[in-house]
């Protein structure tokens, strides 16, 4: 104990003493530390608007068409499988989800936008949260994300008109807002919910396409009566149901194009940062240990343990990190605050987290060579009386 | 009758070099008392620096014994050593003396720190003893911010802060102008004197054995001749015995 003390004074001592010179490297870890929250933010937010509709479904299952690969887009089911689907023994609900994408051209910048298809009350159609459901059969109402809304002045109410091309034309149609939902990206775009038949009338659409009246559904929502039987009920779904395969939202979700490539890359940047942090950090506190050999030489020529002399080195770190990282906390939160909807940060707690004690590992992961040197100095030869 | 504060028997440091031995410290036996100021001379590669850096726990002998209040140091471990350089020695360097980051008086108590002895009382004396020096107006100063003479005195105080058995000093004048060297190693005569201590001082400087007791003369790693009389270390010290 009496060596922690020790060890602690002489560290604070010298960092209060030198605080210009700390307070740079404590910058330099302030700002690695807002690259690796940024780079974990954005990880969460290219991740949420990738899957977050598919990742707050509430269903266990979903239900593709056979040898599609597990893939939103390549799955096109026929309309008779959800009966087929509903009717499988431990299916409470089953719900079909059509998936296109359109933009919003009444506004003064025309925006992007995920149009899905959903019945009212079943799986696949998300809690309102304002507003109410659209009516069913063709109706021209639309339920809007709250994403939609935080990137336009698009309110309740109000009558959004949409362009898509089908055939060769451009066409136009009108919608109203009747209900807004919330977290519902899908495929890195905000979304909004219309009922199926106005789905297939309204949606882009190839010149073949356009004589048929029938929507398909990409893809069946199935929530189970016992959500802890998701693996057999998926091995009986597909068993009892022709032509389908089913997998569970995480293999859902990993099978969204791009999406493991894409959190990969996120990831992998979020590591090299790291690893350069390590190197940076080591680096100065190897020049610093240098050019203290002969002051180490003193203090364990007057009596001081190798402990005492080591231990100090690692308080050091640890305190010059700590005030880094929580520098680099605090630029981040206020940095964050200046950056618009469109920009995906989002800051997970986990995530975040995660990232703050990996930075906070850093520190003396890149001071460790340092320290090792710092204990094996020889006061002897740091005295240069050897 | 002072007691013996550090006795060296047949003391023997051997190297080897390109499969040859050489031994710096050869056979050098000789007390010093507490109270008593000594003075290490002799020319480059006499062995001296080699003899003080046994003595100061920091390299373990050949052969021989070096008893420093009756410990052996030849029979310590590494931790023993540690221990016995912080609680009987006190030790001035060339340079580099003190911690940079640590005030004149923070560098002083420190060595009280160490010893789990900094109280009141340890501060009142730490305190004191920078006054004694001449210091009283430099307490709260880095060592950055003191002369070259300013920092020997501080590191004198700290070598005597915690009543060690023996007090080493490395060429203690070496960074010094003439006037300043007189002064510290003065003072430092004078501190060892009054407290008690046994003081050892490798010096090239022969002016300084003025203040000294007793001058111990080595060449080769021997212990070549021992100037005891007052009338001898004048002379010395003056330039008219040639050594």
């Amino acid at each position: 104990m009496k060596n922690i003390f020790l060890a602690a004074y002489l560290a604070v001592k010298e960092v209060i003493r030198n605080r210009g010179r700390f307070l740079l490297v404590a910058l330099v870890i302030a700002l690695i530390t807002l690259l690796v929250l940024f780079i974990a933010a954005l990880g969460e937010g290219l991740a949420n608007g990738n899957r977050q509709y598919v990742a707050n479904l509430d269903a266990q299952l979903i239900v593709f068409l056979e040898k599609s690969d597990y893939s939103i887009s390549a799955s096109r089911l026929e309309t008779n499988i959800i009966k087929a689907v509903r009717r499988v023994d431990g299916v409470a609900d089953a719900g079909p989800i059509y998936t296109s994408n359109t933009e919003i051209v009444s506004l003064p910048e025309p925006l992007k936008i995920s149009m899905l298809g959903a019945e009212a009350g079943r799986p696949g159609m998300p809690v309102i949260v304002e507003g109410r459901d659209f009516r069913g059969g063709e109706a021209r109402e639309a339920v809007m994300d709250r994403n939609v809304a935080l990137r336009s002045d698009i309110k309740i109410g109000d009558t959004i008109e949409i362009r898509s091309t089908q055939g060769t034309n451009d066409k136009f149609f009108e919608l109203v807002i009747v209900g807004m939902v919330e977290g519902q990206s899908y495929f890195f775009q905000p979304t909004i919910f219309v009922p199926p038949a106005t789905w297939e009338k309204i949606r882009p659409q190839s010149e073949a396409e356009l004589n048929s009246d029938t929507p398909f559904p990409n893809i069946i929502a199935v929530k189970l009566t016992d959500p802890t039987q998701a693996d057999s009920m998926s091995t009986r779904l597909v068993d009892e149901v022709a032509n389908i395969e089913s997998a569970n939202l995480e293999t859902t979700i990993n099978n969204i194009p791009g999406y493991s490539a894409q959190q990969g890359t996120v990831q992998t940047q979020g590591v090299f940062t790291l690893l350069i942090g390590i190197l940076v950090i080591g680096g100065f506190f190897q020049i610093q240990i240098l050019q203290k050999v002969p002051q180490i030489g003193v203090l364990k020529a007057i009596g001081s343990s190798n402990g005492v002399v080591g231990l100090s080195a690692v308080i050091q770190i640890i305190v010059v990190t700590a005030l880094g990282v929580g520098i680099g906390g605090g630029m981040t939160y206020l940095f964050s605050l200046g950056f618009p909807p469109t920009i995906p940060l989002v800051f997970n707690g986990t995530r975040s987290l995660i990232a703050v004690a990996l930075l906070l590992l850093i520190g003396p992961l890149g001071g460790m060579v340092s320290i090792i040197y710092a204990v094996r100095i020889e006061p002897l030869k740091a005295l240069r009386l050897g | 009758m002072s007691s013996v504060a550090l006795e060296v028997r047949d003391l023997v440091k051997s190297f080897s070099l390109d499969g040859t031995t050489i031994n710096a410290v050869d056979g050098v036996s000789f007390q010093v008392r507490s109270g008593e100021f000594v003075a290490l001379v002799g020319p480059s590669g006499s062995g001296k620096t080699t003899m003080l850096s046994i003595l100061a726990a920091l390299l373990t002998p050949t052969d021989g014994q070096v008893l420093i209040d009756g410990q052996d140091l030849a029979q310590m471990n590494e931790k023993k050593r540690v221990k016995l350089r912080r609680e009987k020695i006190g030790f001035t360097f060339q340079s580099n003396n003190l911690i940079p980051y640590l005030t004149a008086r923070e560098n002083v108590e420190f060595m009280l720190r160490l010893n789990n002895k900094l109280n009141r009382a340890g501060r009142v004396r730490s305190d004191e003893l920078l006054a004694r020096l001449g210091l009283a107006d430099r307490l709260h100063n880095l060592p950055a911010q003191m002369s070259g003479g300013q920092q020997q005195r501080v590191a004198i105080a700290r070598a005597l802060i915690h009543n060690p058995a023996v007090v080493l000093a490395d060429e203690p004048t070496a960074s010094l102008d003439t006037a300043r060297a007189f002064q510290v190693v003065e003072t430092f005569a004078h501190l060892i004197h009054e407290n008690g201590r046994a003081g050892i001082m490798v010096t090239h400087d022969l002016r300084m054995c003025q203040f000294v007791d007793r001058v111990l003369q080595m060449q080769d790693g021997k212990l070549v001749r021992v100037y005891e009389s007052k009338q001898e270390i004048r002379e010395l010290a003056q330039g008219v015995l040639k050594h």
